[in-house]
């Protein structure tokens, strides 16, 4: 089986703390790391590969230096890598990604599943992977919590919802987009990282991929961001004083005058 | 053509305020002016935070403008086992505003079996016009169906607004159907505006795990998109006698080739709230200690009529089932009202709850950042605090 893995390098949004003042972002030193769902989608990947042989070719669009991303891949297992990267590519929304993406897809053929993270932590839009599947006519199923069973031509997942989940057939190839609940990441092995070092990795312009900029970047997107700015916390903090008893009173009493809570705590002492 | 960030480094005047906004890390100084690396994703926080107004992001090649045959708002009324999803009504009420300031109609397309109760409790929130499929291969959720059926009648309504709700199923399905139809979407949306000069939908929404807004335009393509999340907008009152119609759709089965095949449909919550449309959550985190403890929470929250949520710690360490998980990495939740117990406040499970219109936040420790986000601060041991809650509750007749 070939199966493509989509991974994109993000900032590590565990380092970014919140200002408590300011309440704005503190992101002096982020690292760039993969973006944390790609990783259970790579395992997911790198199981089935496990079990029935193949390969698992990792996949990105991003600047030069989301290469490290990919190596970082290879060194968890995956066998091969592929780097979307030209300056026309930056600015684009998910409607350019996906497009750039099945492009690269494309020069990867022939493939059996394309494994997406349910979305990535810094757009958060989680439109990447569905856009994707549309782009190459695959069926797909998003927030998948687990594979229960893979076939030469069909695999069985469940997906998650918020009442529960679903159990779904799919016809391969197909495309899913896994949540983090589907398996644990191994760690890199010592063999992988050794090879992560020499491994030879194809590097793909929009020329290469028989795009024009029109298609591609910020001049391809539909999408337009007009403004980016920090959320507006107008919460006035309250800390409740003295013995448990009153402090608790205190907070039905707040919540009460606010209509939350339909008792009436006030003769409660 | 490439884009790239463009800098007045005569106007700039060496601040520094657009290196330690960047989101992604890609300016840094040299000679005292901002330099912009390959990292840029043209995002501009930078150009928003300039006080010189030194950096623009370059625009886009302005194309043809849009089709003007697309006029109308439409949403699209998610409904599961029969039951119309909150968030329908929440979008029709904003939809009714939409249509009334751009001077148009206002339509709804709603998929499954059985929907003649639904279609009419669409009308009573204020649908124009309910368009719909009722078909045995839409009772249970496919993207292939759904994102086929929902396209179908797009291409032929031809809306220039489409808002579905940012649920599971929105947000798996609505990004092919833009796919198909060839427009922008914005994702997971906590505010819409319009520009009604220009005929534009200004949607605002949260990236990077809540802490930046973005205001986002599809000024080309039609419709221009979106998926809303949940409970940020408010439901209207229904109306008693409705003025709309119910209109079948036909839908041309021939493109859909049932690749995908929905075997069963599982429910698995064990609360009666769903954490999602709960006006109330009571959630636990690592203070808690034990799973057994847990049942400190479940109290509470039946007592108030409210949800049961969780930290990551928590559900990491086995004590409740991650269907509970509140925070980046579980679900994103806005209650009227949240209370934190025992959690301690990480980024990932803020950017979760942070919307909340008022948060009690009860720890141990008076330094957990939980109490940043916090309207009602309780600093103290849950073991006493908690047991004390329930009791005036019950007192009160709770
Ligand atoms: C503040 C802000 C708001 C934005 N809002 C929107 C919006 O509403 N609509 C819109 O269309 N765009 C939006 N964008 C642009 C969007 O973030 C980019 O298009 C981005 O390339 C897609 O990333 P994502 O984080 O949304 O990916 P997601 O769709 O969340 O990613 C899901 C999965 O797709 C795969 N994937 C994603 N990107 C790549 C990649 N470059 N290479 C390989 N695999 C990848 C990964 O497997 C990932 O887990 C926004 C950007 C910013 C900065
Ligand atoms: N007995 C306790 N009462 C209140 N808070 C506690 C108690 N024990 C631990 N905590 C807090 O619980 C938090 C753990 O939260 P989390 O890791 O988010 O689940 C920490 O912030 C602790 O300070």
């Amino acid at each position: 089986m070939h199966i493509i893995v989509c991974l994109k390098q993000v900032p590590d949004a565990r380092q970014v703390r919140l200002d408590p003042e300011t309440h704005t972002l503190i992101r002096q030193g982020v690292e760039s790391i993969i973006n944390p769902y790609d990783l259970y989608a790579l395992e997911a990947g790198l199981r089935i590969r496990d079990e029935r042989g193949g390969k698992v070719t990792v996949l990105t669009m991003g600047p030069p230096q989301a290469e490290d991303s990919l190596r970082e891949a290879i060194s968890y297992g995956a066998d091969e890598a592929a780097l979307l990267s030209d300056r026309a590519f930056a600015g684009a929304d998910t409607w350019a990604t996906s497009f750039t993406l099945a492009r690269g897809v494309e020069k990867l053929a022939p493939f059996d599943l394309i494994l997406c993270g349910k979305q990535a932590v810094d757009g958060d839009t989680a439109q990447v992977g569905p856009g994707l599947a549309e782009r190459l006519g695959l069926p797909y199923a998003t927030w998948v919590r687990k594979i229960e069973a893979v076939e030469e031509d069909r695999i069985r997942v469940q997906r998650l919802m918020d009442d529960g989940y679903d159990r779904l057939e799919i016809t391969l190839p197909a495309l899913l987009t896994v949540v983090k609940e589907i398996n644990e990441p191994r760690v890199p092995s010592l063999k992988g990282k050794m090879r992560a070092k020499t491994q030879k990795i194809p590097l793909y312009g929009a020329a290469d991929l028989g795009a024009d900029a029109g298609q591609v970047g910020l001049s391809g997107s539909y999408t337009q961001v007009m403004r980016v700015f920090a959320p507006v916390r107008r919460r006035e903090r309250e800390m409740l004083q003295g013995p448990v008893e009153k402090q608790v009173h205190d907070l039905w009493v707040n919540l009460k005058n606010r209509q939350l809570i339909p008792f009436d705590v006030a003769g409660s002492r | 053509m490439s884009a790239t960030l463009l800098i007045d480094t005569d106007l700039c005047s060496g601040c520094e305020s657009c290196v330690s906004v960047c989101p992604f890390s890609a300016l840094s100084m040299a000679d005292g002016k901002p330099l912009v690396n390959d990292q840029c994703t043209l995002c501009g926080a930078c150009a928003e935070i300039c006080p010189e107004g030194a950096i623009r992001v370059p625009e886009a090649a302005p194309a043809a403008g849009p089709d003007p045959a697309y006029r109308g708002v439409m949403i699209f009324a998610e409904q599961r086992l029969g039951r119309v999803a909150e968030v329908a009504f929440e979008l029709l009420h904003k939809g009714r505003e939409l249509a009334d300031t751009l001077g148009v109609t206002l339509t709804a397309a709603l998929l499954g079996r059985e929907l003649d109760g639904p279609a009419r409790e669409l009308l009573r929130y204020g649908a124009d016009r309910v368009y719909t499929v009722d078909d045995p291969r839409l009772e249970g959720f496919t993207d292939e169906a759904y994102g086929e059926a929902l396209t179908q009648i797009i291409r032929s309504v031809k809306p220039e607004i489409l808002l579905a709700g940012a649920t599971p199923i929105g947000r798996s399905f609505i990004p092919k159907t833009a796919t198909q139809v060839g427009t922008g979407l914005t994702a997971d949306c906590t505010e819409l505006e319009i520009d009604a000069e220009k005929r534009l939908l200004l949607q605002t929404r949260p990236a990077f795990g809540g802490n930046i807004m973005a205001t986002i335009t599809c000024p080309q393509r039609r419709p221009q998109m979106a998926t809303v999340r949940p409970k940020v907008l408010k439901k209207g009152a229904p109306s008693d006698s409705p003025a709309g119609e119910i209109v079948p759709f036909n839908l041309d089965w021939s493109g859909i080739s049932g690749k995908t095949r929905l075997l069963e449909i599982v429910e698995e919550l064990s609360e009666k709230v769903r954490l999602a449309e709960a006006d109330v959550i009571v959630a636990g985190g690592r203070g808690l200690q034990e799973a057994k403890h847990f049942s400190l929470i479940r109290e509470l929250a039946e007592l108030l009529g409210g949800a049961v949520g969780a930290s990551r710690g928590a559900v990491d360490s086995g004590w409740i089932p991650y269907a509970h998980q509140v925070g980046q990495t579980g679900k994103t939740v806005a209650p009227k009202l949240y209370v934190a117990i025992g959690v301690s406040g990480a980024v990932q499970h803020l950017v979760g709850m942070q919307s909340a219109e008022t948060i009690v936040a009860i720890n141990s420790d008076p330094q957990a950042p939980i109490f940043d986000v916090a309207t009602y601060g309780i600093v103290g041991d849950l073991f006493e605090v908690v047991p004390e809650m329930i009791r005036q509750l019950k007192a009160a007749g709770g």
